[in-house]
């Protein structure tokens, strides 16, 4: 029951093959027995089954919606509470994709784990310690590294990496997650989950902590292309509390069966062969493109000479627009407050230093510097250039009739934590985002689609990119690839003795 | 300081249109917009004028007035005022002067993680309006920026604002006031470099015997504050370096403290010392305490798409309906009759001084008022305004005006232009009409019993009584020295309670003295 989509486990609901109670409960054991993998820093559990108490009243008199019977959902997660560091902020309100989700009766699971205030790509900076990927601790990753389950597991990529491991290890069957740089899709590919960043407006950030305003989008995780679709369909939308939304361009719930494939023309960015790529991860590459060209789809080879300043100019955005948000954590109004009061700048400067971590203290640095008057243009406004300059690149490419661009989402498959950890946090951020990032620079929908098992055995995914405000024909065809990929449910690899060794190693 | 006056004028005069009291009540704080009047070329009267001018200077034939040696102060003004809005610039939550500290705080306001400002409608427009009336090129498109520092009333740790592409640029401001004994009329014109949309910050209380400083958010009871840069340099030469003298919220203390700053600068460069660029703030003792101008970072504000203001209905784009949108062709209709246009008009239509003009325009509601007890009235306008501009303001001062109607005062004009009774009993009338609400002009006079005595032998007993008992003054009149028949008629008249027909009066005792 628990492996499986929202849609299938709703009409499970509706035929009463189950109760929300139960399955909530089911949800709740699961949570509980894969605790090691330190998907959640906290688990609702007494408002979970409030919530589908409320589902089962509704189901008893038929008036459920097709939705609000179907998601044992975790959700809120990094949208509302747990980018705050030490000193625990509770928001007094709902987001609102997260109320737009309460309002089709998901029942909410928990908070997951992240990267401090989502920066990082490894989920290894976080207040509540790091996420473990799933497949860690499954059968096809196990057999080949033997029983040192405790030295030996996988990052679950990042900054969502609780999300996409809570999706992965079958605890909900949708998490929210944000992407400003690929912090969605990122541990979406390493755990083997579809992974959504919807275009820049079509979604709320209304109750999102923001990391990058102008590139931050909610991102959805679930297991099936369907799955993200129907809840795009719910999420998307103009929101009066954020005037960056705009009117969604299509309703969204059904994605067309009878999706024609020999219509679509897909763009290969020769300059996304970049440095480190594994080989594994280019050879799907090309069976994915050659999928394509076999059912008669037009596969063309295209460029975006200004992919390669990606990172540096998100670097510079990123610090400023950093360096600008966290100003708010002075320790006055929520969250950490210093115990230092001898004066109210003192009071600041100890509150910012105990309570964020080098990795946000160093962009913050960054951020202000950039901001200096004297250091604007140099910096800011010419990072901003380069970011239109990459933008025009999509726009061009798109509007010389490619349909929807075909990339890598990361450039191998999970890394193990001790080596993850041999870098630091800037490093591995500058490695991680290269393929996933140029999409939030422009504003443009982009999906990570789980395509196979490496040699290793984990995930390894492709993200598709497509023209800004076309999220349908995008998921479209990343449903044509799921269809046919043949990628393997974790259920089918999961072997309890695992799980049940690492509960025991996590134990003592 | 004429000027703020005139520019909170229009801010009063807006605020007028939709209130049926009056005078309107105190003007409500919401977020502010700053008017940043550039160069205000301000010359302090205390330095010698006059001295020798250096002939090389006077190019195209232009006079310099101010000998090159001498050091001139340059002000340009910084003016932030509050829109009269029910809901905060960048939240839903609703404005109230006087309302309970933290009373009208929304999430937004507390600046929590993850909320966005959304953009107040009608803040926009009024800043339009604004523009408009200081004739300022409205930017179709404008943009808002972050600005950046440190303070416990500043929550977010930075402050929405326009500093890039503010709503309106380039304005200018022609204001007249009346100068010297002559009372004579001068005009000048200030520049106006920007108008723009900016969020308040809250109030800080300073609890100095606790060491406390508490936080209000409400963002609704600030003053017209006004920050001035002073600097000083020789006319024709590059400006000098500028300090900014912060939080003036008088129009007194703005003169005094250019005044002090622009002397403060000349001793400290006349001895030879350097200007430092910096932020002083206003005291009441003379020492100003100062802090360096911090580093704003400015940054576009991401959360908020350009402000568009289209030039009417028609260039709508689809899908934005007309209520969405902020259109300068319906603001400019809206736009009140402007301070100075009104006294033109006043001045001509009505043949009035150009100094009666100013006062009608300067008081709330007067020049309606006026206008509407020449319509009932039909009197002649310069005699009206005197009774307006002295004893009607006077009133104005002490009383509150709403309980009286403009009809009810007509009236009172209508007794007295039939004569039927005199000034002194008219303002009895009036001063009763204040007290006694409901009652008509009609019902006190009769009630109080003020009826003209026009019985002609009771009048000539009564001069005859004056008369006898004044012989020296009736001689002097029978010399030919008229004037002292006034006297006799103050008697008379003092006798009367003010209640004789002045021209009976004069017609008798003329008579009885020639």
């Amino acid at each position: 029951m628990l492996n499986l989509t929202v849609r299938e486990v709703s009409l499970a609901l509706r035929e009463g093959r189950i109760s929300p109670t139960e399955l909530c409960r089911k949800c709740l054991n699961r949570i509980k027995k894969t605790r090691h993998l330190n998907a959640y820093i906290t688990v609702t559990e007494e408002s979970a089954l409030k919530q589908a108490q409320e589902a089962e009243t509704r189901l008893l008199r038929g008036v459920c919606g097709p939705l609000s019977v179907s998601s044992r959902t975790t959700s809120a997660q990094k949208i509302l509470r747990q980018h705050v560091p030490p000193g625990y902020y509770f928001p007094p309100y709902n987001a609102t994709v997260v109320q737009k989700l309460f309002d089709q009766g998901a029942v909410l699971m928990g908070k997951t784990n992240m990267d401090e205030f989502a920066m990082g790509a490894g989920s290894t900076d976080g207040a509540f310690g790091p996420v473990r990927n799933p497949w860690s601790y499954a059968t096809p990753y196990r057999e080949q590294r033997g029983a040192a389950l405790d030295s030996d597991w996988v990052i679950a990529g990042g900054s969502s990496g609780g999300s996409a491991s809570a999706v992965a290890s079958l605890t909900s069957y949708l998490a929210l997650g944000s992407d400003t740089g690929g912090s969605t899709r990122n541990p979406g590919a390493l755990c083997g989950v579809v992974a959504l960043k919807p275009s820049y407006g079509l979604l709320s950030r209304h109750g999102l902590i923001p990391l990058v305003n102008s590139m931050d989008v909610p991102g959805i995780m679930t297991r099936s292309i369907s799955d993200a679709a129907m809840v795009l369909g719910i999420l998307q939308g103009v929101d009066a509390r954020d005037s960056t939304t705009v009117r969604a361009p299509s309703s969204l719930m059904e994605l067309p069966e009878d999706f024609d494939v020999k219509t679509i023309c897909l763009g290969i960015p020769e300059e996304y062969h970049a440095p480190g790529l594994s080989a594994e991860t280019v050879a799907q590459w090309h069976r994915v493109a050659d999928m394509f060209e076999m059912a008669g789809a037009r596969v063309e080879r295209v460029s975006l000479p200004h992919t390669q300043y990606s990172i540096v100019c998100y670097h510079v955005l990123c610090c400023a627009e950093v360096a600008s948000n966290m100003a708010r954590f002075d320790g006055l109004e929520y969250g950490h407050c210093s115990a230092v009061d001898s004066s109210t700048e003192a009071m600041y400067a100890s509150t910012r230093h105990e309570g964020f971590n080098d990795v946000v203290r160093g962009r913050i640095l960054s951020g202000n510097y950039f901001l200096l008057k004297q250091n604007y243009l140099r910096y800011f406004l010419k990072a901003q250039k380069v970011r239109r300059l990459i933008a025009q690149d999509f726009k061009r490419v798109f509007s010389s009739g490619v349909d929807v661009l075909l990339t890598p989402t990361t450039l191998a498959d999970a890394t193990s934590y001790s080596d993850f950890t041999q870098e630091d946090n800037r490093t591995r951020s500058t490695q991680e985002d290269v393929f996933t990032q140029p999409a939030n620079m422009a504003g443009l929908p982009a999906v990570s689609v789980p395509t196979t098992l490496s040699g290793r055995g984990l995930p390894i995914g492709l993200q598709l990119i497509g023209p800004t405000f076309q999220d349908k024909k995008l998921l479209s065809v990343a449903q044509w690839i799921e269809q046919r990929v043949g990628f393997p449910p974790i259920s089918d690899h999961v072997d309890d003795t695992y799980m049940t060794k690492s509960e025991q190693t996590s134990a003592l | 300081m004429n000027i703020l006056n005139v520019i909170l004028k229009n801010y009063r005069s807006r605020l007028q249109r939709n209130q049926t009291t009056w005078p309107p009540p105190v003007l409500q704080r919401v977020s502010c917009y700053v008017i940043c009047v550039n160069k205000y070329q301000y010359f302090v009267q205390k330095f010698p004028r006059g001295a020798p001018v250096n002939s090389n200077r006077e190019e195209n034939g232009k006079r310099n007035i101010y000998a090159p040696q001498q050091l001139v102060g340059v002000v340009g003004l910084e003016i932030h005022a509050q829109i009269n809005s029910n809901t905060k610039l960048f939240s839903g939550s609703s404005v109230r002067f006087s309302a309970p500290p933290n009373s009208l705080v929304s999430f937004f306001d507390a600046s929590l993680p993850g909320t966005l400002p959304v953009l107040n409608k009608r803040c926009v427009e009024a800043v339009v309006m604004t523009g408009l009336a200081l004739n300022c090129t409205i930017n179709k498109k404008s943009l808002f920026d972050r600005k950046h520092y440190f303070y416990a009333d500043l929550p977010a740790g930075y402050q929405i604002t326009q500093q890039r592409q503010p709503t309106a640029v380039n304005g200018r401001l022609t204001y007249s006031f009346l100068e010297g004994k002559k009372r004579s009329q001068v005009t000048k014109t200030v520049s106006i470099k920007q108008i723009q949309l900016e969020q308040d910050s809250g109030k800080s209380l300073h609890d100095d015997v606790r060491g406390q400083t508490l936080i209000d958010l409400n963002r609704a009871e600030g003053q017209l504050r006004v920050d001035a840069n002073v600097s000083v340099h020789k006319p024709g030469e590059p400006l000098g370096i500028r300090t900014e003298v912060k939080n003036i919220n008088s129009i007194r203390y703005l003169a005094k403290a250019i005044d002090y700053e622009i002397q403060r600068q000349i001793d400290i460069l006349q001895s030879g010392g350097r200007v430092q660029n910096e932020t002083r703030l206003i005291c009441t003792a003379d020492k100003a305490p100062l802090f360096s101008t911090p580093a704003f970072r400015f940054m576009p504000e991401p959360n908020l798409p350009p402000l568009i203001v289209y030039e009417d209905n028609a260039s709508l784009p689809a899908g934005i309906s007309v209520c969405q949108a902020v259109v300068l062709q319906a603001i400019r209709q809206e736009l009140p009759e402007l301070p100075s246009i009104k006294r033109d008009r006043l001045v001509q239509t009505y043949g009035i001084l150009p100094e009666h003009s100013f006062t009608l325009v300067n008081e709330d509601g007067l020049v309606e008022y006026f206008e509407s007890v020449l319509k009932v009235t039909k009197m002649e306008p310069r005699k009206v305004i005197g009774w307006v501009t002295n004893d009607l303001l006077g009133h104005l001062k002490q009383q509150d005006m709403s309980s009286i109607q403009t009809a009810q005062l007509a009236l009172v004009y209508i007794l007295l232009r039939t004569r039927v009774f005199l000034l002194a009993a008219a303002s009895q009338v009036f001063q009763e009409m204040w007290t006694s609400s409901g009652k008509t002009a009609q019902q006190i006079f009769q009630e109080k019993d003020l009826a003209l005595v026009t019985d002609t032998a009771q009048l000539h007993s009564i001069c005859q009584r004056v008369v006898d008992s004044h012989p020296e003054e009736v001689d002097a009149i029978r010399n030919g020295k008229k004037k002292v028949l006034n006297k006799l008629m103050g008697l008379v008249q003092k006798e009367t309670k003010g209640r004789a027909d002045p021209v009976l009066v004069r017609n008798i005792l003329q008579e009885k003295t020639s």
